[in-house]
């Protein structure tokens, strides 16, 4: 079937599905709880506290929603998550203690993600499905398919999330999910995200693209696609809604482009200062939330601040738990008979 | 009297009916050709994937992750090169996830020269592969190791990658499989596909195959000798093996151990066997700067140095960037019958 119309227009209304509504303050408390994650695990790497940060400030208005949806539990019959390393606020809305991620980022043994093996925000957590995350941007594109294909085999409504940034689907393994996503007869449940910041480390995405909308890439292989704003928490909300529930249902791939921020920017190797020339989905959200009379600036503030303080508890907290064992280095390379 | 082609689909049929096996996959592995070397023949659960090695090996990594037994193949060895960061990938999923993720996974390919397929079809993935840990690397030579070899990997909770000898894949072995018609043409007749318009709605008639793995991590003793040790794999056993029956009529007493697995390799059979002979000469035909050989040489040198007679030794592929095509270039490039001669009499002649 050619399929020319982009987003959800022609799809039968019970596969298209009506947005859950969206419990707002709920939303945002999760993402000021990552926001103020992801700056203490910033200063951790200024500090001796850490090596390394990447992480997701900017990504919490499409993030906390995307987590909340999420179908969270281990096998086929739950959603798989093959997650880029910007994802702390999905996993926080999923139900992860601070704490563990926290944890990576000190590399200590009780880092329940990698043991303090892998950089923080590479998640890897079987029990809700999120597969090893990797450094090598974009490669989960072309492992997504995999347990997609395991999905469609099994029945039922689970299905397969994978996302990564905008500079990424300049690699071959774009094309390749979008491929293996299409086959005729063999559409896969996959929910393919891309997370546009414009940027890949220093350089801009329009400086080193001729396309203007990445999932427009989608067209041709039939697979229906939309561009949401990112920073929005409702719209992405709306959106995501619709389109997990088509998904689920119709067991089709569909490809959604959500416009961040990257406040940050890219990691701690470029200093990871914060940039003021990108809107803040935060400050935003609690603009229209006070509007809403849900809320009010000091509540925001003190609930802020509480979490600030909460993350420097807990890094306290992680700060006395043990390293990993020098000779642990052999366990788990193979798995026993 | 199987040929490694249906060793290998008569592994894949027992993989798929006994042992789980959910997709077995790869660019031309599904009907109607089964596989360019006709390997992946009248399989139930065989399908025709993208022709994209990325692919095939992150969709069989999704797959495994999933927990779906898979395998899948990369047609030829020369073109899995694109994969490398996927492989790594796979390697390290169990380490880097400190044990949470095992990857199940068997991704087949063929490896070597000896077809006159030049630069792009000749290439070895010894070494490079030997170089991802997290994975257990198997190239056995004949149809029954092949099949054996292959049952274990489907078993196996962790990523094997098989590499096969394309140059031997049609050569028939006396040796039958248990459950292996005795007649060859009887095998052929059951289980090959007619050509033609007698391959539509064509079924094979599988023949009764008993549980039988050879473990990963054994070596075969082809042959046994006292003069010196000659470790080898792949296409290069037989030809090791030729080579010291020739030499035997002249005196010279080699033993040749077919390694079948490069990892975890079977250090206990190449020592033992060192210790009696007291010489070691590693035989493979890739290039030979950073070779898997050069590994096992190192080895030998620091464990058993003062139980040897003479320095040990290596015989490789020359480190060119390709295989000519024309013969006289191939067979200056890979080691022939006449080198592993030249090199193991030169060998057995030398005094500590």
């Amino acid at each position: 079937m050619s399929q020319k119309a982009s987003d959800l227009r022609g799809v039968p209304k019970a596969h298209r599905g009506k947005a859950e509504p969206m419990d707002e303050m709920k939303v945002y408390r999760l993402m000021a709880e990552a926001r103020a994650l992801e700056e203490r695990m910033i200063k951790m790497a200024k500090s001796s506290d850490g090596f390394f940060w990447i992480g997701g400030p900017g990504e919490e208005a499409f993030n906390v929603p995307l987590g909340l949806l999420a179908h969270r539990g281990r096998g086929p019959a739950y959603d798989y998550l093959h997650l880029h390393y910007r994802s702390s606020a999905i996993l926080l809305a999923m139900g992860m203690d601070p704490k563990d991620a926290i944890r990576q980022m000190a590399s200590k043994a009780t880092d329940p993600f990698s043991g303090g093996r892998n950089f923080v925000n590479h998640f890897a957590f079987a029990p809700w499905n999120i597969v090893p995350g990797t450094s090598t941007i974009e490669t989960q594109y072309s492992v997504a398919p995999g347990t997609a294909l395991a999905q469609l085999a099994h029945g039922g409504e689970g299905i397969t999330i994978v996302n990564g940034g905008d500079a990424g689907t300049a690699e071959g393994d774009f094309a390749t999910c979008l491929n293996w996503s299409s086959r005729p007869g063999r559409e896969l449940p996959i929910l393919i995200l891309v997370i546009n910041n414009k940027w890949g480390i220093s350089t801009p995405f329009d400086e080193v693209h001729g396309d203007r909308i990445i999932v427009r890439r989608a067209e041709p292989f039939g697979i229906r696609w939309d561009v949401v704003d990112g920073n929005d928490p409702e719209a992405s909300w709306t959106k995501l809604s619709e389109v997990m529930h088509y998904i689920r249902k119709e067991r089709k791939p569909f490809a959604l482009e959500a416009v961040v921020s990257r406040l940050h920017g890219h990691s701690s190797s470029s200093g990871a200062a914060r940039t003021h020339d990108e809107p803040d989905c935060i400050a935003d959200f609690e603009e229209r939330l006070i509007e809403k009379k849900l809320t009010t600036r000091s509540e925001c503030d003190e609930l802020r601040e509480a979490f600030t303080k909460k993350m420097s508890q807990l890094l306290e907290e992680v700060r006395e738990e043990p390293d990993p064992d020098p000779s642990s280095i052999f366990d788990h390379v193979y798995a026993e008979d | 009297m199987a040929n490694i082609a249906q060793a290998i689909r008569l592994a894949l049929h027992v993989g798929e009916t006994k042992l789980g096996v959910t997709d077995i996959f790869g660019e031309d592995v599904g009907a109607p050709l089964g596989g360019v070397f006709t390997c992946t023949q009248g399989l139930e659960t065989a399908w025709n994937s993208p022709l994209d090695e990325r692919g095939i090996i992150g969709t069989s990594f999704g797959l495994a992750l999933a927990g779906c037994r898979n395998v899948a193949e990369i047609q030829f060895c020369d073109y899995i090169f694109n994969t490398i960061d996927l492989l790594k990938l796979v390697g390290n999923c169990r380490w880097s996830s400190n044990g949470q993720f095992s990857v199940p996974l068997v991704i087949m390919t063929p490896v070597g020269s000896g077809i006159h397929g030049s630069l792009y079809h000749s290439h070895s993935f010894d070494a490079a592969m030997t170089h991802i840990p997290g994975w257990k690397v198997v190239l056995p030579s004949t149809p029954k190791d092949c099949y054996g070899l292959m049952i274990s990997a489907i078993k196996d909770p962790n990523p094997v990658m098989f590499l096969y000898p394309k140059a031997l894949i049609r050569t028939q072995s006396k040796e039958l499989i248990p459950g292996e018609p005795e007649e060859a043409r009887a095998l052929s007749k059951r289980i090959d596909a007619p050509v033609g318009a007698a391959r539509e709605g064509w079924k094979p008639d599988w023949p009764d195959l008993p549980d039988f793995e050879i473990p990963i991590g054994k070596a075969k003793l082809l042959c046994e000798g006292t003069d010196l040790t000659i470790a080898t794999y792949g296409r290069m056993a037989p030809l090791c093996a030729s080579v010291a029956a020739k030499l035997r009529d002249d005196g010279v007493s080699v033993e040749v151990l077919d390694l079948r697995t490069l990892y975890p390799y079977d250090w206990e059979a190449i020592a033992q066997s060192v210790r009696k002979t007291r010489r070691f000469l590693q035989v493979n035909e890739d290039t030979e700067v950073t070779n898997f050989g050069e590994h096992l040489v190192r080895r030998v040198t620091e464990e058993l140095f003062y139980e040897l007679e003479a320095p040990p030794k290596m015989l490789a592929g020359v480190n060119t960037p390709g295989i000519g095509l024309a013969w006289n270039l191939e067979k200056n490039q890979v080691p022939q019958a006449e080198d592993v001669e030249r090199a193991a009499r030169a060998l057995a002649a030398t005094y500590a």
